[in-house]
């Protein structure tokens, strides 16, 4: 996610450097960033190393703490809850991104379009982004409700089922449910990044006598991959800390269908008041999404950026 | 591949995006027709049916809740922390730009490396850190790890519009003799003015629908924020259907209001970091 915003810094950085370079001016002093670095470092950094020492030690919340070594990761690793939490939130992550980013690139294609109607969908297609997850998780849990939900319309028995009680459906459904809240924000990311695609691409594929599918197949495909790339970790990431949604629609249950790595960690925190043993699911998370976002930086690696760009 | 003319994909995209209308718009068209029914012809309805006899009783039920104050809290908790981020950031960005030293590069990478950092997974830490300072249950416990999580994004969007200030303008401002924080006021902030306002919009919509801080570090009903009181309603409320979606409404009304009179500006905010 910080990969775009690296290489168009790094770009301008250097045009500044090729038109006159600023004389031994050093420019304002350090201190104007310090209550940016004080704030960052008490509440973002600290935590940061917080949670991995708090997983060494033992803490119920409001006593002291006291050193607990290896104890806590001994504990948690061989809770099943935790290996539950892992696979759950391993599912949910892969299964939003197959979800969503289909979706969101047809809708952001679809958007980017200049039909006066299509502006107008748009406008309707952002309402979801205003709603906080917990006003989403609370309207489809009524939504969802077999007595009173939207089901009853139609008179399918089908969709009159407990979607949310049901342990087999549960998982899916929250899926279903995520998707339905950031899918207008992934599909804006799209519909930038399409409307960025050079013109000149297009003419030249027409020209070439290419019909408007095949033009979406080589041409708004083959454009749209660092998006792709900024989405997918943004997505990913964002996968690994749905917590507010999960813990309204289903606190984890049916008994534990739902219960994901953060919610398994503010569970085990505040709940059952192991604070060490909800830091060892902390770290874990920390571990993944730093591992994840790597990886993903080096998949879309910084140096294949001028192969896009020639022929533009 | 078969070759599809203009015309006929055209439907197909036409195709989509309605179904997709229909997606957004079910959902919440039943949330609102729902809010509007009285309680007991809940279960008797279509729940997709307009109310035989609309009432506003729903939400009279939710005000007469202190919904009012929960708003003001959201409100202050909304408003002090996007003061409090543009008023760290903003210097902070200004420097990382005008200065091209290898500390304040390191500061910057420090700064942005947050963005691929889960940092819901750190609130165990926060909350200790809360109890330790005496924030405990106060909106400050809410404004400060806030602020200081928006950081990355924020001080990402300010230096990526402060790098397009020609150097030129800067160079100007020097021979003038302005100091340094003139020119920061006079000259870098009306230039990104479009940015300050963006980012404050992504950063006021994350605040104003945070739940998780309210949940771990409120505790009392006087600090009460409108996500978790929304949660806590639909615990009292459990019968009272219509009653919780009302407070559903409500809770999105400043938010709508907002979208109607500026929706390209937040727009723009919500894709914060990724449309420039």
């Amino acid at each position: 996610m910080t990969e775009k915003a690296k290489k168009t810094g790094g770009r301008r950085r250097g045009l500044h450097d090729g038109g006159g370079r600023e004389s031994l001016h050093k420019g304002p002093s350090l201190w104007y960033a310090a209550p940016a670095m004080v704030l960052f470092g008490v509440f973002a950094l600290i935590p940061l190393i917080g949670v991995v020492v708090l997983s060494f030690m033992n803490w119920d919340g409001l006593g002291a703490v006291t050193w607990n070594g290896l104890g806590n990761w001994k504990e948690m690793l061989g809770d099943p809850l935790t290996l539950n939490g892992l696979k759950l939130t391993l599912i949910l992550t892969i299964a939003c991104w197959a979800v969503q980013t289909p979706v969101s690139i047809l809708l952001g294609v679809f958007m980017a379009g200049k039909q006066k109607y299509r502006a107008f969908l748009a406008v309707f297609f952002f309402l979801p982004l205003l709603f906080s997850s917990t006003a989403v998780a609370i309207a489809f849990k009524n939504i969802l409700d077999p007595q009173f939900g939207i089901g009853k319309a139609f008179g399918w028995k089908w969709l009159e089922q407990n979607f949310l009680g049901d342990p087999k459906t549960a998982l899916w459904t929250l899926i279903l449910v995520v998707s339905w809240c950031f899918v207008p924000l992934h599909s804006l990311l799209y519909q930038g990044a399409v409307r960025q695609i050079p013109a000149s691409l297009y003419e030249a594929a027409r020209i070439d006598g290419a019909g408007t599918v095949r033009q979406f197949f080589s041409i708004t495909l083959p454009q749209l991959k660092y998006t792709f790339a900024t989405d997918s970790t943004l997505m990913i990431v964002g996968s690994l800390t749905y917590f507010d949604l999960v813990y309204v629609m289903t606190a984890g249950g049916p008994g534990n269908a739902t219960r994901l790595m953060p919610l398994d960690m503010y569970i085990k925190g505040f709940k059952s008041y192991d604070m060490g043993g909800a830091s060892v699911i902390g770290v874990l998370i920390l571990a993944m999404g730093i591992v994840i976002s790597l990886l993903l930086n080096r998949l879309s690696g910084a140096d294949k950026m001028e192969s896009q760009m020639e022929g533009v | 591949m078969i070759r599809i003319k203009g015309r006929e994909y055209n439907i197909i995209a036409g195709a989509l995006g309605w179904i997709w209308l229909l997606v957004t718009i079910v959902p919440i068209y039943y949330i609102v027709v729902t809010s509007l029914r009285e309680s007991n012809a809940v279960y008797a309805d279509n729940p997709l049916s307009f109310p035989e006899h609309p009432t506003l009783s729903a939400y009279e039920r939710v005000f007469a809740n202190d919904f009012l104050m929960y708003v003001k809290n959201s409100v202050i908790v909304t408003f002090v922390t996007v003061l409090v981020i543009l008023l760290v950031c903003i210097p902070a960005a200004y420097v990382i730009v005008r200065r091209t030293d290898v500390g304040t590069r390191r500061l910057y990478k420090i700064f942005i490396s947050g963005l691929a950092i889960p940092m819901q997974a750190t609130i165990i830490p926060v909350y200790y850190l809360i109890i330790k300072i005496g924030l405990y249950d106060t909106l400050w416990a809410l404004i400060l790890p806030s602020a200081a999580f928006a950081i990355p994004i924020t001080i990402l969007i300010l230096t990526n519009f402060l790098r397009d200030v020609p150097q030129s303008l800067f160079e100007a401002m020097a021979v003038d003799g302005a100091s340094e924080f003139k020119t920061m006021i006079q000259l870098a902030l009306p230039m990104v003015k479009p940015a300050v306002i963006t980012v404050a919009i992504y950063d006021a919509l994350n605040v104003w629908n945070g739940f998780l801080f309210p949940l771990i570090l409120t505790q009392s009903t006087e600090n009460r924020v409108i996500p978790l009181s929304l949660w806590l309603f639909q615990g009292q409320f459990t019968v009272d259907v219509p009653g919780i979606l009302a407070a559903v409404v409500i809770s999105v009304l400043p938010i709508l209001a907002a979208y109607i009179i500026g929706r390209r500006q937040m727009v723009a905010g919500l894709t914060a970091g990724f449309g420039k």
